[in-house]
């Protein structure tokens, strides 16, 4: 029986070697299967781990870039414009920023449908009017929608990395994902590599060698109203959180309450380690 | 031992309790069951999860019946409504958080579980319908998980629906007949969500129904304990409360600790991002993959890649998918020995561990593409977690020489205290200090 298990052993130390062997060998081909090509690097975000919270700051020049350029091109259709007190603004200030933006309302008493300005209830209204649309004005792919995607998107850790992410509590795969993508373009692709017509080449894209999206930001794009410098990384950084802001808005109300949370039951379980103690002390077992 | 028909210790006091105690003594039944109730004075904290177990369920039914007084089941507004939940319902995001973390923590607790009954040898005679009540109510969870899954009507939730429903028509004949009627249609749409949410309600209450039976079974025979060896006499057991009550109130408050951990700090770690994109029949995600607790089985079906006679692969795969959950079903015959404990049989307790390890390595390869080396791997795996029931369960029992028994609970208890040096009574704590390590 022994043999048996040496045996079994033996084969299953084999297996594991040859694991690496094999990726190596699949890095070697031509055309890559696996993406993105390069992992996202990993920034420092103030909303990451326990004590995290969003810098308003930062949302406010995050939204700025989402109004600028983004909004050609990527609606935001479940964030209102209420929701932008969030970010620091006033009651007066919101209703103002709303009521820049025309908004179909209707139909009237005359059975019309008509525009009018913009209401904090209103939400966020899209670059286009319908998917076909969209997908005419951007070469067949149609921009998605931003109210989610900093959650709809991240590269899969693998083993280890994930084993550490629980007690690092990394939960910020989508803003490095969109802020490695958007400081990842006009790199020459590698030689062998075959980039379709129309598309943009981009090492950490998701989905494929290149991406329907041409590069949005170059630094100075934006003149933001903090003084800050807007360079490349800086609106990449700062739209990102905005992003991580409009999918995640209850991020800093969650991690305080878990604090409480955790405290309660983390004292709470010494309480009752006691009485456990206590009361298993009259007997042996 | 111990039985429901026992007219126990308990005796009301008031007026109102032997009222109620001649008529319909449920108060009796509570108290003979969660009082008097006698535990093996040995339990380990491994025979916790039952408890924890049960307060899942009761917490995955209050935090989903109130989701579903926001949910909207239609396919043109699910995903939608969710996100609403997320944002405009108060304390919406914390429901749905419990709720989406607790289907995974309930599925941790039921695997320590299922795997501490294998290790203690829980499914042997009399326990062998307890045992199966249990894998009843494992398949009943699996149902419920899938089909919550695809309730918030994201790319996973459409295209894990999609995959999981096709298997059936591997099977010849039948399978595309029973594939239409459990999707209302030829593919998932507005009548599976229907069905599926319908179903999702419906289900977590069947699974306390079989919960009832399973501890009323328990109930009759008494738990196992980590000798395996029955309860003889009254030493050899505690009363359930106090004992078992704070021993398994503590255990519930580590678990939600670590719960709650992953609700406020690591809510989406154990998602797909995938599912926060609405479902598109038009757009197949690059990699299809179930929840966590399924990939075990997943990496199973993926693994047989090779026809078996007149078993095409697919069915091959389905089969095998199947077979691995039904051969649970049948473990109390498969296993031959007599000897209940891992702890008692040094070769089964090698297998035990390996065959865990086998099935983590399992999940982990069902999250992997189904290509190259991940399919040989998941192909050996495969083949471990079927010799293991299937030849190494039988045959161990009949060529095994097991350890020496201890005679009774009690004995093994002193016994190893005595060896170890460690534990000590009330008014003897101080007596040996030397022996302490
Ligand atoms: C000219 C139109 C246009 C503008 C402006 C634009 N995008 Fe895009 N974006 C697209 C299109 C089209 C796609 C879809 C690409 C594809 O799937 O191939 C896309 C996709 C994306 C994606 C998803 C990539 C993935 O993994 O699927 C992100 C993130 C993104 N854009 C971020 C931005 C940000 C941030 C800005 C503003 C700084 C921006 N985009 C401005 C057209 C645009
Ligand atoms: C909703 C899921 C379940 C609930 C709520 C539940 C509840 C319980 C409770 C309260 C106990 C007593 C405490 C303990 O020994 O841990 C118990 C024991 C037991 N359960 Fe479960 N259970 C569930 C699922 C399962 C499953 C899936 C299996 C096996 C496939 C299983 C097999 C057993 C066995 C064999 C015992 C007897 C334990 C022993 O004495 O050794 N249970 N269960």
């Amino acid at each position: 029986m022994k043999n048996i298990i040496a045996m079994i052993g033996a084969a299953a130390v084999a297996l594991t070697l040859s694991v690496p062997g094999a990726f190596a060998a699949e890095e070697m081909a031509a055309q890559p299967t696996h993406f993105p090509m390069e992992e996202p690097v990993e920034q420092d975000w103030s909303f990451a781990g326990p004590f995290g919270k969003y810098d308003k700051g930062q949302l406010q020049r995050g939204l700025k870039v989402y109004t600028e350029v983004c909004s050609a091109c990527h609606s935001l259709k479940r964030v209102a414009f209420r929701n932008l007190e969030e970010l620091g603004y006033s009651e007066e200030q919101v209703k103002s920023f709303a009521a820049q933006y025309d908004i179909e309302d209707g139909p009237n008493a005359d059975g019309e449908m008509f525009t009018r300005p913009g209401l904090p209830a209103d939400h966020f209204p899209g670059p286009y009017a319908n998917e076909e649309q969209a997908k005419a004005a951007n070469n067949g792919a149609v921009p998605p929608d931003f109210s989610l995607i900093a959650k709809a998107r991240g590269v899969e850790r693998g083993f280890p990395q994930f084993i550490f992410d629980i007690f690092t509590q990394y939960q910020q795969g989508g803003p490095d994902y969109i802020h490695a993508l958007l400081t990842g373009f006009g790199q020459e692709p590698p030689a062998h590599l075959a980039v379709p017509e129309g598309l943009h080449y981009n090492p950490y894209f998701g989905a494929g060698v290149a991406l329907a999206m041409a590069q949005p930001l170059y630094g100075e794009d934006v003149t933001y109203d903090d003084g800050t410098p807007s360079t490349l990384d800086q609106e990449a950084r700062d739209v990102a959180a905005f992003l991580m802001w409009a999918a995640e808005p209850s991020l800093a109300e969650r991690k305080e309450m878990g604090f409480r949370v955790m405290i309660f039951l983390v004292v709470f379980s010494i309480f009752l380690y006691i009485a456990k103690k206590q009361v298993w002390s009259r007997v042996e077992h | 031992m111990s039985s429901l028909e026992h007219h126990g210790t308990y005796t009301p006091t008031s007026g109102i309790g032997k009222w109620i105690d001649a008529r319909m003594p449920l108060p009796r039944l509570m108290y003979d069951s969660f009082v008097a109730y006698p535990v093996p004075r040995n339990l380990n904290y491994a025979y916790t999860f039952g408890g924890i177990l049960s307060l899942m369920l009761v917490a995955q039914i209050l935090t989903g019946v109130v989701l579903a007084m926001h949910y909207t089941s239609d396919t043109g507004l699910a995903f939608t409504s969710v996100e609403n939940i997320m944002r405009d319902v108060n304390h919406g995001w914390l429901l749905r958080y419990m709720h989406a973390n607790g289907a995974s923590f309930f599925f941790f607790a039921v695997y320590l579980h299922i795997f501490r009954g294998m290790y203690y040898g829980s499914y042997k005679a009399p326990r062998e319908l307890l045992w199966i009540l249990g894998c009843i109510i494992y398949l009943l969870m699996m149902a419920t998980g899938f089909m919550g899954y695809v309730l918030p009507w994201g790319q996973m939730s459409f295209w894990g629906a999609t995959v999981i429903t096709g298997f059936f028509t591997a099977f010849p004949v039948i399978g595309d007949p029973i594939q239409q009627f459990l999707l209302g249609g030829y593919a998932v749409d507005n009548a599976t969500l229907n069905r599926f949410f319908s179903l999702h309600y419906l289900l977590p209450f069947m699974i306390a129904g079989v919960v009832v039976l399973h501890v009323w079974a328990l109930h009759v025979t008494g738990q196992t304990n980590p000798t395996g060896i029955e309860v003889k006499s009254k030493t050899d057991t505690v009363a359930f409360t106090p004992y078992a009550t704070v021993k398994d109130s503590f255990a519930m408050m580590v678990f939600f600790a670590i719960f709650a951990y992953f609700i406020f700090y690591l809510p989406n770690y154990l998602g797909h991002p995938d599912n926060y994109t609405e479902a598109n029949a038009l757009v197949t995600p690059a990699h299809i993959v179930p929840e966590w607790y399924f990939l075990p089985f997943y990496a199973i079906l993926r693994g047989i890649t090779f026809n078996i006679g007149p078993i095409d692969s697919k069915l091959g795969g389905v089969l095998a998918m199947f077979g691995s959950i039904a051969v649970l079903f049948v473990l109390p015959w498969l296993d031959t020995s007599k000897v209940r404990s891992a702890d008692y049989r040094p070769w089964y307790k090698l297998f035990f561990w390996i065959f865990v390890a086998d099935a983590i390595f399992l999940g982990w390869l069902g999250s992997k593409p189904a290509e190259g080396v991940y399919t040989s791997l998941a192909q050996i795996a495969t083949a471990y977690y079927f010799i293991f029931f299937l030849i190494i369960l039988p045959v161990l029992g009949l060529i095994e020489k097991p350890r020496r028994l201890p005679n009774s609970i009690t004995e093994a208890v002193l016994e190893r205290n005595r060896a170890s040096g460690a534990q000590q009574v009330t008014g003897s704590a101080a007596a040996s200090p030397e022996n302490r390590g």
